[in-house]
This record gives C-alpha cells, sequence and structure tokens, in this order.
C-alpha cells in the first residue's frame, strides 16, 4: 500500500500534551488513550502473572505446602479474570487506540471523550475485583468460568461485587468496540476501500463486532445471577424450575466468540510483522480477510464443545464436533499464507519476527490440541484435565500474549521515536519461548496421564512434570521484569528511529515521522 | 461528526440492547426447546390431561424410580417401590415416602427427571406430588402419590424408563414470622405464609 501525504505541516498546530496528571486523566489522544490502556493491561499483566505463580509454587510438589485450598481457588479465578479482562483485551484495545487512526487515515477515533471514559471506568472495575481478596469469605473461588450454582448458591458474599465488575468490564469494552466500529466505518483516508484497510484493522472490525454480540449476553448471565441471589429468582435453581445446564450454555454463548475476540486481533498483528520482515508482500490478503470474518461467524455455532459431557443428545454433540473441526480449515488458511509469505522471503530475525513466528508455530500446535478436544468421544477423556490447561495456554500465551509482545517491538519505535535494544530483545524472546513451552508442553502429557485441572494437590505419578512445568513459570514469569526493563529503557532513549522505521514496513502509519506527532492526519492522506 | 457516524452509533447501540435482550430471551427458548424436543429429561411440572391416552393393548414398559436429596436436605424421601412394570395406555400411581426429620418447620420441592431423555414427552402426569411444593411439621411424614402414564408413542427401543426426582429445601429461613411462628404453636394460619404454597414457578 502507498500513501501520499500532502500537506503534513505540523508547524501549524503544534499543541502537544497538557502537561501533568491531568493530562492522563482529562485525555481524548487516541495515542495517551493507547499507552494507558497498555500500561495499564501490563499491570495488570503482573499481577495476574504473579497469581499464576502462586498457583505453580503450590503444584511444584504433591501434597499441600504454601497456601491453603480455598485461598488456591481464589487464585485460580482471579488469575483467569485478570488474564482474560485486565491483560489480553485491554492490550487489544489500546493497540487499537494507537494504530486504527493511524492504520486508516483518522486524526482521531471518533467518539474521543467516551474513549477517555472507557478506559478510566476500566481501573475500578479491577480494583472492585481485587478488593475482593480481603472481604469476609475470600474473593470468587468458582473459576473464571464462574458455573451457576456454585457462582450463586454456593458462592462467597464477595461474588456481588464480582458481577459489578464484570459489568464495567463489559460497558468499557462495549463502549471501545462502537468507537472502533465508528473510526473504521465513517473515518477511512479518502481511497482506502474496505478491501484495502491493513489487516490489523480488519482483524480489529470484526472483533469488535464479536464483541458488541457478546458482552451484552455475558452481562445478561452475570444479571441473571445478580437476580438468582438477591432477588429470588431461579434462572439457574432446578429448585425453583431453573436449570444450571442453562447457565452453561449462555455462558459459552458468550464465551466461545470471546476466545476469538483475544486472538483475532494477534493474526492481524502476525500478518504485519511476517510481512514486513520478510520484505514481501502478504500472500493471499483477500483469502486473510474471508478467513478472519469466517472464524467469527463459526465462532457462533460451537460453543457447545464446551460442554460435550453434560449428557447433550447425539445429534448435538455431533454438530458441535463438525462446526469446531470446520474451523481449522480458515484457520489453516491463514498459517498457509503466513508460511507463504515467509518463503523465498529475505527473512531477517528481529525481536517482533521472532515473537512473531513463534506465534505462527506455538499458535499452531494450540490449534491441534484444539482439534483433539474436539472430538466427541475423546473429549471425554480430556475433560477438565490438564490437557485443556495446556490447550488454552498454547493458544493464549504464545498466542495472544506473544502477539502483543510483537506489536509493542515492532510498534514501539513509532511510539517513542527510539529504536528498543535489540540484544536484550532477543534475550526477552528466547527466555520467553522456553518458559512457555517447559511450562505447558508437559502439561500436555499431564493431563492425558488423567491429571485433573483446578486441584491444588495431585497424585504422585504427576510430580516430576509439574515441577518442570512450575519452574518453566518463574521463568517466563522472571522474564517479563526483563520485559518491562527494556520498554522503560526505550521509553528513556535510545537509537533514533527514522519514520520507516523498518526496511520493508509498509502502511500508513510508517509515514509520518517517528515519534508519531500528538496529531496526525488532521488533513486526511490520499491512498491510491 | 458526519451523518454516517451518527448512523453507526445508532445501528450499534440497538444491536447493544437487541442482544442484551437475547440473552434474557434464551431462558424461554431453552426451556421450549427442550419441551418441545424433550431433551435434558425434562417433563412438564403441570398436569397433562389428554384424551384418548387410555389403550388396552398397550406393551410392557419397566418403571425404575430413584429419589435424591439435594445437598443438606435432611428428610428422608424414598420410593415406596423401586421398580414396576406398567403397561403403555394405562394409568398407574406410585408413592413416595417423605419424613421431615428435623425439629422445624420445613418446605420442599421435588423436581424431576426422565431418563432416557426422549422418553420425557411420552411420560403424562395427571397428578404428582412435584406440582406442588410440600410443607412438614417436625417429625411429620406423608406418602406423596404420582399418577402417571406412557402414551403409546414411546420410541420402540425404551424398555425401561427411570423417573428420577431430586427433594430440595426450599424453607425460607429469613422468613423469621414462618419459622417462628410454626415453631412456637403449630396452628395453621393460611395468611402468613401465602408466599410458600405457590405454583412452583417454571
Amino acid at each position: 500500500m502507498s500513501a501520499v501525504i500532502e500537506s503534513h505541516n505540523h508547524d501549524d498546530h503544534h499543541h502537544g500534551p497538557a502537561k501533568g496528571l491531568t493530562r492522563w486523566l482529562y485525555t481524548t489522544n487516541h495515542k495517551d488513550i493507547g499507552s494507558l490502556y497498555l500500561w495499564f493491561s501490563f499491570a495488570m499483566f503482573l499481577i495476574g502473572g504473579a497469581m499464576a505463580l502462586v498457583i505453580r509454587a503450590e503444584l511444584f510438589q504433591p501434597g499441600m505446602q504454601i497456601v491453603e485450598p480455598e485461598f488456591y481457588n481464589q487464585m485460580l479465578t482471579l488469575h483467569g479474570l485478570i488474564m482474560v479482562f485486565g491483560a489480553v483485551m485491554p492490550a487489544f484495545v489500546g493497540l487499537a487506540n494507537w494504530l486504527v487512526p493511524m492504520m486508516v487515515g483518522a486524526p482521531d477515533m471518533a467518539l474521543p471523550r467516551m474513549n477517555n471514559l472507557s478506559f478510566w471506568i476500566l481501573p475500578f472495575a479491577f480494583f472492585i475485583l481485587l478488593s475482593s481478596l480481603f472481604m469476609e469469605g475470600g474473593a470468587p473461588n468458582f473459576g473464571w468460568t464462574f458455573y451457576a450454582p456454585l457462582s450463586t448458591t454456593y458462592a462467597p458474599p464477595s461474588v456481588t461485587f464480582f458481577i459489578f465488575a464484570v459489568h464495567i468490564m463489559g460497558a468499557s469494552s462495549i463502549m471501545g468496540s462502537i468507537n472502533v466500529i465508528v473510526t473504521i466505518m465513517n473515518m477511512r483516508a479518502p481511497g482506502m476501500t474496505l478491501m484495502k484497510m491493513p489487516l490489523f484493522v480488519w482483524s480489529w472490525l470484526i472483533t469488535a463486532y464479536l464483541l458488541i454480540a457478546v458482552m451484552p449476553v455475558l452481562a445478561g448471565a452475570v444479571t441473571m445471577m445478580l437476580m438468582d441471589i438477591h432477588f429470588g429468582t431461579s434462572f439457574f435453581n432446578a429448585a425453583g424450575g431453573g436449570d444450571p445446564v442453562l447457565f452453561q450454555h449462555i455462558f459459552w454463548f458468550f464465551g466461545h466468540p470471546e476466545v476469538y475476540i483475544m486472538i483475532l486481533p494477534a493474526f492481524g498483528i502476525a500478518s504485519h510483522i511476517i510481512e514486513t520482515f520478510s520484505r514481501k508482500q502478504l500472500f493471499g490478503y483477500a483469502s486473510m480477510v474471508w478467513a478472519m470474518a469466517s472464524i467469527a461467524i463459526l465462532s457462533f455455532v460451537v460453543w457447545a464443545h464446551h460442554m460435550f459431557t453434560v449428557g447433550l443428545p447425539l445429534a448435538a454433540e455431533l454438530f458441535f464436533m463438525w462446526a469446531t473441526m470446520l474451523i481449522a480449515v480458515p484457520t489453516g488458511v491463514k498459517v498457509f499464507n503466513w508460511v507463504t509469505t515467509m518463503f523465498k522471503g529475505s527473512i531477517t530475525y528481529e525481536t517482533p519476527m521472532l515473537f512473531a513466528i513463534a506465534f505462527v508455530v506455538l499458535f499452531t500446535i494450540g490449534g491441534f490440541s484444539g482439534l483433539m478436544l474436539a472430538i466427541t468421544p475423546a473429549d471425554f477423556q480430556y475433560h477438565d484435565t490438564y490437557f485443556v490447561v495446556a490447550h488454552f495456554h498454547y493458544v493464549l500465551v504464545p498466542g495472544s500474549i506473544f502477539s502483543i509482545m510483537a506489536a509493542v517491538y515492532y510498534w514501539i519505535p513509532k511510539w517513542t521515536g527510539n529504536m528498543y535494544d535489540e540484544r536484550l530483545g532477543k534475550l526477552h524472546f528466547w527466555l520467553s519461548f522456553v518458559g512457555v513451552n517447559v511450562t505447558f508442553f508437559p502439561q500436555h502429557w499431564i493431563g492425558l496421564a488423567g491429571m485433573p485441572r483446578r486441584i491444588p494437590d495431585y497424585a504422585l505419578q504427576f510430580a516430576d512434570w509439574n515441577m518442570i512445568s512450575s519452574v518453566g513459570a518463574f521463568l517466563f514469569g522472571a522474564s517479563q521484569i526483563l520485559f518491562l526493563f527494556i520498554v522503560l529503557k526505550t521509553v528513556m532513549g535510545g537509537k533514533k528511529a527514522t519514520p520507516e522505521v523498518w526496511e520493508g514496513s509498509r502502511g500508513l502509519e510508517w509515514t509520518v515521522e517517528s515519534p508519531a506527532p500528538y496529531h496526525t492526519f488532521t488533513t486526511p492522506p490520499k491512498v491510491s | 461528526m458526519n451523518e454516517g457516524s451518527k448512523k453507526t452509533i445508532r445501528t450499534l447501540c440497538f444491536a447493544v440492547l437487541g442482544m442484551f435482550t437475547f440473552s434474557f430471551a434464551l431462558v424461554p427458548l431453552y426451556n421450549v426447546f427442550c419441551e418441545v424436543t424433550g431433551l435434558n429429561g425434562k417433563i412438564e411440572l403441570r398436569a397433562t390431561n389428554v384424551k384418548n391416552i387410555e389403550i388396552d393393548n398397550g406393551r410392557d414398559v419397566s418403571v425404575q424410580f430413584v429419589s435424591h436429596n439435594n445437598e443438606e436436605m435432611p428428610w428422608t424421601f424414598k420410593p415406596s417401590e423401586d421398580n414396576i412394570q406398567i403397561k403403555t395406555g394405562k394409568y398407574h400411581t406410585a408413592t413416595f415416602y417423605v419424613k421431615n426429620t428435623t425439629n422445624k418447620r420445613m418446605v420442599a420441592q421435588a423436581i424431576p427427571s426422565v431418563a432416557p431423555s426422549n422418553a420425557a414427552a411420552h411420560l403424562k402426569k395427571l397428578e404428582c406430588f412435584c406440582f406442588e411444593q410440600q410443607e412438614l411439621a417436625p417429625g411429620e411424614d406423608a406418602l406423596l402419590p404420582v399418577r402417571l402414564i406412557f402414551d403409546d408413542e414411546l420410541p420402540s427401543s425404551i424398555n425401561s424408563v427411570v423417573l428420577s426426582y431430586t427433594i430440595f429445601d426450599v424453607t425460607d429461613y429469613n422468613d423469621v414470622e414462618f419459622t417462628q411462628h410454626h415453631n412456637d404453636d403449630h396452628h395453621h394460619d393460611d395468611s402468613h405464609h401465602d408466599g410458600h404454597e405457590m405454583e412452583p414457578s417454571i
């Protein structure tokens, strides 16, 4: 994609950001809000990661050593909720804030004040959620999937705070999505047709539609819980004519599109990075768009593969099995396109490219274990074992999180104007890569051998692999401190970046100087 | 902001409201779906009186009765007979013995379930204790009847049906007046606990 900037005379409106703390409180600038989202999600990543390390420390050896089972359950629940709603989702929203307006040649997001609101309610949501740790009865302890009646009849009193926190997170996501869709649909530079949009923009357009469709369903589910707990209804209470299995249907109707919400933007990021460092045009742009759209549509008809063991009739099990396997087709198209883009390219292996290649390989491994889980009769064996834990961590950690790290390394020269330290970046990559595989690969084996998930203690035969897994987890956790150091070092200074930053970079964001001025594209660029 | 943006925002807000409403609509949709298809072993908690259901030359079906106490429900609850042989198209009355073993007045609700689930649609009940809540004084016991019939369209592959009841404690322990009033003196006063003898909501 080539672009010409007609008159980029930034001298005319050189009013930079306001000074002091109020800059961040009152800001309506998409770049400021993007940075806020990214820093917030990194803070949540460290908090959720610390909780994961509590879990891994307890599982280092069989027997109960460090925490009480009740507290273990709270760590498990909060780790899941914080990583999903606090780390991965806000990080992608932050990237969308920074990049979508620059990529489509818009001056800012369509609704800047709502943008400020959708960020600033998030810290309150997580303050409420985390404060439940100090309440009587402890924090939510029913797993991030909060199945009723575990989360209603048998829940600690803090469940009400959890419900309000989820409501706030949902409101934030919905506002963020409306903003992204309106920006993309109405504020593209002249000449940028839908099929000329960068893939990250496409991936976020589809993600935002998924969010609009399913976040209200999540809000409905927690509202029903609230009514069951406090207003005497019986949505999920069998004694009053309700049905606990209904909760699982509603939850996974939200939950399955949700897992694609956490991976589609990663597809966009990987496409940009692989294209740049292969110094070739992306192979199969149109098929990439169609593959993402197909994955999004299919995500609405596969939810019951999470509940094969609840007693579905045979016809339903077959339908959900085949529908799930069908998703492997568009996903396979994407992997094929990435590999073909690299084929015969002049590849260099800078840190973003290393993360992107690892993303393709390890996400594919996670996809294959997903296919194994989709086989209904096999799922009866794998259900609720560590195999499931290994599967979804492979698609979320080296999938979503590696893509976010790749994106940070790739675009940070544009954000800060400084190059990151390549040597440290590579060190961070290799530590993370080894850490992630040492942590999660053995979990496939102990899962197949029958170790159940969500337990603080386990049978002796699982001891060795659990110990190795815990060592990997601490390695991965420690290497993220290095990541924080690298980012801070880049923000403070470093080799100055050129506007293009990378030799093979394509797209409008590389036509503005580095660091990107506070206001970009106040006059829309022309895209040919 | 231009007209196009406003239109997009309006559409998206309607979509959000629509999906929120849809999540609540899933509840009746799910129940209708389960009742129509008989999935989930759900049967109607209401008397069915279908004409021409009685026939003379029905086939044999074995019915097993199973009783469960939910969680910490302390009552004694068991079927009078574990297993009966009946014919399709013939009414049969079975009974369950129930006793309040505690020293306080309690209210219970039994919830039925049928296995295999595709038999559920063919099991009709003229009368069932599960249609209402049961209130028993301390130490009181009762024989609860269920009058049932299988219609003749019961799939021929099904020769044995399990009818299971789970009994739930639905006593309103927050209603101090109710529990104290009944524990202090055993006179029945309808005006005090109308709420406890409601039909079960489905």
